[in-house]
């Protein structure tokens, strides 16, 4: 069974009576423990996708499958459920609170999963930060983090919750080359323990580095292919093939 | 996140705000102080003017002269001169009046400046009754209070009230002595024993003399100001007004169906007409704290939406790992409330320190004010605090929860 199945997936945005057809059909499925890259022009439709795909956005019509239950039809606070235990999500621009710590930024997601007690947080989200190789930064405010740094946080947040798959929106973005690839070489390691994660990137070289490359244009599935020569990236922030 | 983790996370957003903070707090401040003061010294008047009529008895019946308009006080209480009332109106309510009334006194009032020696004080003087001492209950703690006979003799005797005494004669024995007043010489014969402020007026400061002495040859009057009778029970009050009534009309050949020309008024209508004022007042000062914490509450809500506006991006990210509805629902509403909660506590604080200030200032004056605080006002002022955070609360925090976290992500 996928993990992700998809069928013929559209979505439109109505203003003022244009309608604005941003996915207009897409079917795919992902299994367990695979490595996605969708990939494409702004304006490709990508964005909605993973907004879709990580319960953050409904669909307009089609069918979306996640281990194998109908989750089109959930309501608000049902996709809330969704995402506080299922997935997790690492954002261009970080999005940390900067009024709280590091270690705050990290226990925020489990502070909606009320099975998960306050020593529990507390533990999972400094194993984390150790993990992501800022163990001695626990407790000092975004501001005080250099741009990489900032992104291993919200990696370190994205993984609290032990979630099914990592959503990653163009996770380098805002980073030069060598911590970006420091993050890369993180999601890599994530995918090789049996993390599956999803990538969204615009950069074909980015996208190199997953496994699997589904490209997206004008709303519709243009490639759809396994990455024949993958690029690896070393906590350095080296490229290595 | 539970609510000892909100709030905290709202004390934190309250520290890092202090102005903004303290600024959305005032109305509530104001608010719950008031209604702590209006409490405290609503209770505080209240018990005032009861020991203020009480000290003078509540067995007893004024007369005051003219007709009461619409149940209301007489026109002579503002000052009106009437001259309806004659002393000898009293001495046939002493004669004929029920076996109930024990006695009557009456009044005539004025004040001149009075020398004795370097000292000069300008002060009040009654003209009354030799049966006074009985009518008011109070004693002559130096020599004597004037007779029968000097009352209806025109005697040129006078009495001290201990502070007029005190004021003239310092250490000295004033008895024997002369003062003068309105150019005529008095005798003085005695001095009252200390009585303090009662019926709001100073009882110390005060010159006694025979009421026919001062119609004649101070006041150049020959009405009288206020009849007082004192009634052996309590229970026999009505029945006194009522041989009161009869005795008057008659003597002042009143018709039958015409109105009375004189008031009598007893010490519980007395009472009822000052708690009608003071339950005005306590109205007035309730709508005022009522309007301050509506006004403060619209302050609460507009700094919150500012605040959900501010956050947005916060909202938008809380949503996308999972927050619910409820939880941000939650999350603001327990800010504002927290907000409100410590302008209510600031509020509580200052009205006690405001009620404790004004007991002193009372107290000081010489009146006889208890200091009520109850832990009702209190209770009463935490509750409506945080009830106006969350009512005010609501709008913004539906609005927070009603965030879409994609749009709230992008939000600039």
């Amino acid at each position: 069974m996928s993990l992700i199945q998809i069928k013929d997936l559209k979505r439109e945005f109505a203003n003022d009576e244009v309608v604005t057809k941003v996915l207009k059909g897409v079917s795919f499925e992902i299994d367990k423990g695979e490595f996605v890259s969708i990939m494409g022009p702004s304006g490709s439709g990508k964005s909605t996708l993973m907004h879709i795909l990580g319960f953050l956005d409904k669909l307009s019509s089609g069918t979306f499958h996640f281990e194998g239950e109908d989750v089109s039809t959930l309501e608000d606070d049902e996709l809330a459920s969704m995402r506080s235990t299922k997935i997790g999500f690492v954002f261009q621009a970080f999005n940390l609170l900067n009024r709280a710590s590091a270690l705050e930024n990290v226990m925020l997601p489990l502070l909606y999963n009320k099975e998960i007690d306050k020593k529990e947080r507390l533990k999972r989200a400094t194993d984390l930060l150790e993990s992501v190789g800022l163990g001695h930064r626990l407790h000092h405010s975004p501001n005080k983090l250099s741009g990489g740094e900032k992104q291993r946080v919200a990696i370190a947040r994205a993984l609290v919750n032990n979630p099914e798959v990592v959503f990653a929106d163009e996770p380098t973005g805002n980073l030069d080359s060598k911590s970006g690839l420091a993050v890369m070489k993180i999601l890599q390691d994530l995918n090789e323990k049996g993390n599956t994660v999803i990538l969204v990137t615009h950069e074909k070289y980015t996208a190199e580095h997953a496994k699997r490359i589904i490209k997206l244009k004008d709303g519709e599935i243009v490639e759809d292919k396994e990455v024949t020569e993958r690029q690896w990236a070393n906590t350095n922030g080296e490229l290595t093939k | 996140m539970d609510i000892r983790e909100n709030i905290s996370s709202s004390l934190t957003m309250i520290k890092r705000n202090k102005m903004r903070s303290f600024l959305t707090m005032l109305g509530i401040i104001i608010g719950i102080m008031a209604v702590i003061v209006v409490m405290s010294v609503g209770e505080g008047a209240e018990s005032l003017i009861l020991n203020q009529v009480k000290s003078m008895g509540s067995n007893l019946v004024g007369v005051m002269p003219g007709a009461s308009e619409d149940d209301g006080p007489p026109a002579s209480v503002l000052g009106i001169v009437n001259t309806s009332l004659k002393y000898r109106d009293g001495e046939e309510i002493n004669k004929k009046g029920c076996d109930c009334i024990q006695a009557i006194t009456m009044y005539v009032n004025g004040n001149d400046v009075i020398n004795v020696a370097d000292n000069k004080i300008s002060t009040n003087f009654s003209g009354t009754t030799a049966s006074y001492i009985e009518v008011e209950d109070t004693e002559v703690g130096e020599g004597r209070f004037f007779t029968k006979e000097e009352e209806k003799g025109v005697a040129k005797v006078a009495v001290l009230g201990s502070e007029v005494k005190e004021k003239l004669f310092g250490d000295q024995d004033p008895i024997g002595r002369r003062i003068r007043i309105k150019k005529t010489n008095f005798l003085i014969i005695g001095v009252m024993k200390e009585r303090g402020i009662s019926g709001f007026q100073n009882q110390d400061d005060q010159i006694f003399v025979p009421i026919s002495t001062a119609q004649k040859l101070l006041l150049g009057i020959d009405h009288i100001s206020l009849i007082r009778a004192k009634i052996d029970n309590d229970k026999n009050v009505d029945k006194a007004i009522d041989s009161i009534t009869w005795i008057l009309r008659d003597k002042h050949n009143i018709d039958m169906g015409d109105k009375d020309d004189f008031t009598i008024a007893s010490m519980s209508q007395g009472l009822e007409a000052l708690g009608s004022i003071t339950k005005a007042l306590r109205l007035f000062l309730v709508s005022v704290a009522a309007i301050a914490l509506v006004v403060g509450g619209f302050g609460i809500m507009n700094i919150m939406l500012a605040s959900v506006q501010e956050r947005t991006r916060e909202i938008g990210l809380r949503k996308a790992v999972g927050a619910k509805k409820y939880h941000i629902t939650m999350q603001f509403m327990i800010e504002s409330s927290v907000i409100t909660f410590m302008g209510g506590m600031i509020g509580v604080v200052l009205g006690i320190l405001i009620s404790i200030l004004t007991a002193k200032i009372v107290q000081a004056l010489g009146y006889d004010w208890d200091l009520v605080i109850t832990p009702f006002s209190i209770l009463l002022g935490t509750g409506v605090s945080i009830g106006i955070g969350l009512v005010f609360g609501i709008i913004p925090a539906r609005r927070a929860s009603r965030l879409d976290p994609i749009e709230a992500l992008s939000y600039e």
